[in-house]
């Protein structure tokens, strides 16, 4: 800024990382191949998880095939159902979400919003994509497997997933085993990298309790993945010695078709409890991401100060924390000790009040802001109405008394679907729409945006609402279909096939949003370098698209929070955070200035 | 404490002036950021590790398990890994100092050891399975050769880190003040790994039973 040149002070240069560490592309492949920028990166993984999400959205629509129409499409065998079921589940919640947010979100958000010029190690965060990619291709490999992927369901509960009648336990497991450990591998190259350039490259100024909270909560999902991930990292690599080996860290002693396996005194609720150690907090590395971004998208269209940022930050941490001591409510069905079960619904229950006081803090926000209602603040205003629907239910489930009659049926679908996948979904699509005119410099068309939202969200409850009450009147998850069985009404069945119908138009719909993408690209109006006139850091660059090493020759000074919005007396309705106060003051200063001058007179 | 201080900043008062002006700013360094990863890498480990021993104690609570056989080998080892981090030690001490012949004695004999503990552990993998103790569904056995396994794993990705800067005091003639900074993140790492490993040996495989001791005041064995 004008009046903030280092040489005001005598030079104190700001934090950064040294010239001679900024990585510089030589050739076409070098910067947009293996490349080292983590803006490509993040492209590269967005378009990843993306393209893999795509095959798990197709995988779901053969699911609901059969759910709406059992029996119409013979091409649907029960054993092609159940691979659906698991490699839909695991491409959705690890391949697709945690790979975009944090490997996508993160790389690109992270090093603009703390002002850097790049993450702190550009060659690992640039092998951690490939592995990345390797992990997903892996995945794919199974496909073309002998007997397929797995279809042990997500979960891969032992001793099923690799005993002979679950389908793809011949190389479909092993291959799912091998792509999880692989991914574990190259989040953790990433999630190291997230962590120390948000911790160790942060530009003058910009403390802690300075940061976006989209930074705050890709920081902290950051951190419970790489404590979480290794419990999935342990049982993938047991259970792989397991199928492999024989040995019998997860499998009992078991009689096969009349025959005695050779597996004896191993624990399949080992497994379970190494899983879920994953798994619960897994569903915060998903949400808390999503939280801090939600947070900027309200704060930024509703043209006011998030509202208690301190309680904020401390709720994501909390939940954090929390995140960890859970992970039982998922086993109530297991046969574990009550007592343990009164433990976990307790620390579940806990989890709702910073929850809940985030859902307050968001609501604050908005009441009387000059709200804006673009596409990127329907979909900030959606995650918050479907968040809370989602954890309402999981209020429901984490009660064991609730949750023992309710295990296994449809309702569970509904409840972690609206929670886990409707809600980060949203999140995501609000935050491309919002970040796409800097990654591009186009803004993406408002009225298809606007289509989009709507059918995806009344769509995700026309689909989810049902749902729960098919769970409700005891329709069972993982059932292949349910035949005549005469416990279920005729309407069970119309039901699934209305959700299933439901589930076509708003998949299809979500093309609205790829041709609004591409055309956008090119046709999109010029967005200028900061078009919602926001406040955080990666509007305030030098170009856009931000050119490499994001900030031109200086890094920028940080004066201020990232939620300056209609302060008194300042020149605009937003103060960025690279702005002094006598540039965003001028009549104060000037002010000032006439008394000083009064003062010396006298 | 500077983490709690900054947790407790007033977000929403602006800086007047310039920010950080009068304080020393540190310029980011490569070693302070490899230092600082290295820090979050253990933390990863240390999670690993600690999971894998929860599931050795739970395994060891079944009525069936039998115990690994005591192996002298183990301690033989242990000593080797021990060496290997005094050596990478000396190395430091010598890279301080700008000693180049301290920090190629130190770097030396911390590769050798650490390559002598890596044989040493595949040796008694080897006598396991002479001594016929090697069966698959022995639980112990299992989880001995996964967890050296892993920890072996993680001693190989530091002999890489350790093999890079090995080159630059050889091959490249690097002075001593050009390599400190990796010389210290390598036996940073060392270090932890001996922890690990004592860790690891004390409670597992020592042949003394101090797992069973603490899953016995547990109440759970």
């Amino acid at each position: 800024m004008a009046d903030a040149t280092h040489d005001d002070v005598g030079y104190v240069p700001p934090a950064e990382i040294e010239e001679q560490d900024l990585y510089h592309a030589k050739s076409w492949i070098t910067k947009y191949v293996f490349c080292q920028d983590a803006k490509v990166i993040a492209i590269q993984y967005s378009i990843t998880a993306i393209a893999i999400g795509l095959v798990g959205l197709v995988l779901s629509w053969l699911m609901r095939l059969q759910l709406g129409f059992p029996e119409a499409f013979s091409f649907i065998e029960p054993d092609d159902y159940y691979q659906f079921i698991t490699v839909h589940g695991m491409i959705m919640v690890i391949y697709l979400l945690t790979a975009l947010f944090l490997g996508g979100f993160g790389n690109y958000l992270i090093p603009l919003m703390v002002g850097a010029r790049d993450m702190v190690f550009p060659f690992v965060n640039m092998i951690s994509y490939w592995v990345y990619l390797l992990a997903v291709v892996v995945l794919c490999a199974s496909f073309f497997v002998p007997g397929g992927p797995t279809g042990a369901g997500w979960t891969l509960y032992p001793p099923q997933a690799i005993l002979s009648g679950t389908p793809g336990s011949d190389g479909g497991i092993i291959l799912m085993l091998v792509s999880l450990a692989l991914f574990i591998v190259g989040f953790t190259m990433g999630g190291l990298n997230y962590v120390v350039t948000v911790f160790q490259a942060r530009t003058r100024g910009l403390s802690l309790m300075r940061l976006p909270l989209t930074i705050w909560g890709i920081l902290t999902a950051t951190v419970l993945a790489l404590l979480a991930f290794p419990a999935l990292f342990v049982g993938a690599v047991m259970m792989l010695l397991d199928r492999i080996l024989g040995t019998s860290f997860f499998m009992p002693s078991i009689v096969e078709l009349g025959e005695h396996l050779s597996y004896g005194g191993g624990s399949p609720i080992l497994f379970q409890h190494l899983f879920w150690f994953f798994g619960h907090p897994e569903v915060y590395i998903v949400a808390l991401p999503a939280f801090g971004i939600v947070s900027d998208l309200i704060s930024v269209h509703a043209r006011r100060n998030i509202f208690g940022y301190r309680m904020m930050v401390w709720a994501i941490v909390i939940i954090g924390a929390l995140s960890f001591v859970v992970w039982a409510h998922h086993m109530y069905v297991s046969g574990m000790n009550p007592y343990f079960g009164f433990f976990f619904a307790t620390t579940t229950l806990i989890i709702a009040v910073p929850t809940a006081l985030k859902v307050y803090n968001w609501t604050l926000t908005l009441w009387r802001g000059d709200i804006h209602l673009t596409t990127p603040m329907l979909f900030a205003i959606g995650f918050i109405v479907t968040f809370v629907n989602g954890g309402i239910t999981g209020l429901f489930l984490g009660n064991v008394a609730i949750d023992v009659p309710l295990s296994d049926t449809m309702f569970v679908v509904a409840h972690f679907h609206m929670v886990m996948g409707v809600a980060p979904a949203l999140v995501i699509f609000g935050a491309i729409y919002h970040w796409y005119p800097k990654i591009t410099g186009r803004l993406l068309d408002e009225t298809l945006g606007k289509f989009h939202f709507w059918v995806t969200f009344l769509g995700a409850y026309l689909i989810y609402f049902p749902m729960h009450y098919l769970g409700f009147v005891g329709v069972p998850r993982r059932y292949f279909e349910l035949g005549d069985t005469q416990i279920f009404d005729q309407s069970v069945g119309d039901l699934n096939a209305f959700i299933s119908i439901v589930t076509f138009i708003v998949g299809f719909a979500q093309l609205v949003f790829f041709f609004n993408l591409y055309r956008s690209y090119s046709k999109g109006k010029e967005a200028g370098p900061n078009p919602w006139r926001a406040c955080s850091l990666e509007w305030q660059t030098a170009e856009t698209p931000p050119g490499h090493g994001n900030f031109g020759k200086e890094l920028p000074l940080v004066y201020r929070w990232p939620y300056d919005f209609n302060v008194p007396g300042a020149k605009e309705d937003f103060i960025p955070q690279n702005m002094s106060q006598s540039e965003a003051f001028p009549k104060r200063k000037a002010a000032a200035k006439t008394s000083r001058s009064r003062a010396a007179k006298k | 404490m500077n983490l709690l201080r900054e947790l407790t900043d007033k977000p929403w008062i602006a800086t007047e002036g310039i920010p950080g002006a009068g304080q020393e700013q540190k310029m980011l360094s490569a070693v302070s950021s490899g230092r600082a990863a290295i820090k979050w890498l253990f933390g990863v480990g240390s999670v690993l590790f600690f999971l894998l021993i929860v599931s050795y104690g739970e395994r060891m609570t079944y009525e069936d398990w039998r115990p690994l056989p005591e192996s002298k080998l183990l301690w033989f080892n242990t000593i080797a890994l021990i060496s290997s981090s005094v050596a990478m030690q000396w190395a430091v001490i010598g890279g301080r100092r700008d000693e180049i012949d301290d920090v190629k004695i130190g770097m030396l004999s911390g590769g050798i050891t650490a390559v002598v503990f890596l044989a040493g552990q595949l040796l008694a993998w080897r006598q396991l399975v002479q001594m016929g103790y090697f069966e698959t569904t022995n639980p112990a056995i299992a989880f001995f050769i996964l967890i050296t396994g892993l920890h072996a794993l993680h001693i190989v990705g530091g002999l890489i880190a350790w093999g890079r800067t090995a080159q630059k005091v050889w091959w490249r003639g690097c002075e001593a003040g050009q390599i400190r900074g990796s010389v210290e993140l390598c036996a940073f790492y060392w270090h932890f790994l001996l922890v690990l490993w004592l860790v690891l040996f004390g409670l597992l495989f020592a042949g003394n039973n101090n797992l069973s001791i603490i899953l016995a005041i547990c109440g759970l064995r």
